[in-house]
């Protein structure tokens, strides 16, 4: 391997965590809106979030991005690469997010959500103060859970045509006709993200812990 | 535009396509399985050097992401002699991964196992092979049968990466159709919809079995 090759590694484990990143930022909180709206029971739209989650759990990623980059310009929307992974990522990461989040929702106490309303409390301020904290903590494994889920998931992006880990490794493997020393290669790259991510759960969990502690 | 007339028209198409990865899940959805219960004793070894070598293995496998580990098998295989084609290749590679995910469910749900039923069953004489088989064994299949359910539904969705190795699934056979009559919405749509169909389909098995195994054994 030359330094090309490492090159189009660095740019490929770019690809997979941008584009988890940025799934993830859209679909943490979008995916917390569609917990909500089954957890409040609103009538219509609680049913179109189950829904969502169902079709959108059950659709393999490389379906998904190839309906996105292949269908939509049918409809005159045509999207680069880049903005039809970010699309595709981005709406199975608000689907998976929201299940982690419904799970710690019905874990939560209700009662102490009508305590704080008997206390007057704002909406506003009972979902910041009392509902969010608490599942925000329980919630954390599994939102981490679920961004592991999206780096491996990444490889999809390939069938479109952009570079992701896996892709770099398979070119490189075909072009020197060691197939294996680059595929090790990436598996290892592979590691050391979710190695990181576990790190930033800990490093979060801890961050929860003391500013309890401190109360 | 939202013409799925095209579709009945290429059925036969579509339902290859529908074999290929049906043939796929089940095989590797039950081999796996298999496998995966016969590693899971093995974390639990007296052998310090079989319980880390397999951990390391099962932990690497959790962090490839499955295409990967298709490349593995398909492109790296060749060069140690061992050629396999495409569909076999997606297959060995669907058996091996998965069986790494099922043997740490069940490692998972066996430390979880209450211990208060196995003492008794210690106290009631149960030791060794009977105790596996009348008590630890229905007690793990019984806890871990959401979770395998989980692992099947991702065995399904994983097996659209197989169309990159050109194995002939239900993704790669409306991507032949779309290729063909210019319809890619569509097309994708209903295999979206053929894939949340199977995905329902497993739901529905693992609720009956769960319904049988709390009738049946507790």
């Amino acid at each position: 391997m030359n330094f090309y090759d490492y090159l189009s590694f660095a740019y490929g484990a770019v690809a997979t965590i941008g584009v988890s990143f940025v799934a993830i930022v859209v679909g943490i909180p979008l995916g917390l809106g569609l917990a909500l709206l089954r957890w409040s029971k609103v009538p219509f739209f609680g049913r179109v979030s189950y829904l969502y989650v169902s079709l959108v759990r059950s659709c393999p990623a490389v379906t998904l991005i190839m309906l996105i980059y292949f269908g939509l310009p049918q409809f005159g929307i045509s999207l680069s690469p880049v903005v039809a992974a970010l699309i595709s990522f981005s709406i199975t990461a608000t689907a998976f997010n929201c299940e982690v989040w419904r799970a710690s929702l019905l874990a939560f106490d209700r009662g102490q959500y009508e305590a704080a309303q008997a206390f007057g409390m704002t909406r506003y301020l009972r979902f910041r103060h009392v509902l969010l904290p608490q599942i925000w903590r329980s919630s954390l494994p599994g939102l981490i859970n679920e961004m592991t889920l999206l780096v491996k998931n990444s490889p999809a992006i390939s069938v479109i045509g952009l570079l992701d880990i896996t892709r770099a490794a398979q070119r490189i493997g075909s072009r020197t006709y060691e197939t294996v020393p680059p595929l090790l290669l990436a598996l290892v790259i592979y590691v050391l993200i979710v190695i990181g991510l576990i790190r930033l759960q800990k490093r979060l969990e801890r961050k929860i812990q003391l500013s309890e502690g401190g109360v | 535009m939202l013409d799925f007339s095209v579709i009945w028209q290429e059925r036969d198409t579509v339902v290859r396509g529908l074999e290929t990865t049906l043939s796929l899940v089940l095989i590797a959805g039950s081999l796996s399985l298999l496998i995966g219960m016969l590693l899971t004793p093995l974390f639990f070894s007296r052998q310090l050097w079989i319980r880390k070598s397999l951990e390391a293995l099962c932990g690497a496998m959790r962090c490839a992401p499955f295409l990967l580990f298709v490349y593995l098998i398909y492109f790296g295989l060749p060069s140690y002699g061992i050629e396999l084609d495409k569909w076999t290749s997606g297959l060995v590679a669907m058996v091996v991964y998965n069986a790494a995910y099922m043997a740490i469910i069940f490692k998972s749900v066996w430390v979880e196992l209450p211990t208060d039923s196995i003492e008794a069953a210690t106290a009631y004489g149960f030791g060794g092979r009977k105790m596996l088989t009348k008590i630890i064994g229905p007690l793990l299949f019984m806890r871990s049968i959401p979770m395998v359910g989980n692992q099947w539904i991702q065995i399904v969705k994983d097996s659209a990466y197989l169309g990159i190795i050109s194995v002939f699934d239900i993704t790669a056979a409306f991507n032949s159709i779309q290729a063909i009559y210019f319809n890619p919405f569509v097309c994708f749509i209903a295999a979206g919809l053929i894939y949340w169909a199977l995905c329902l389909l497993v739901e529905a098995i693992v609720h009956v079995v769960a319904r049988y195994a709390r009738e049946r054994i507790a």
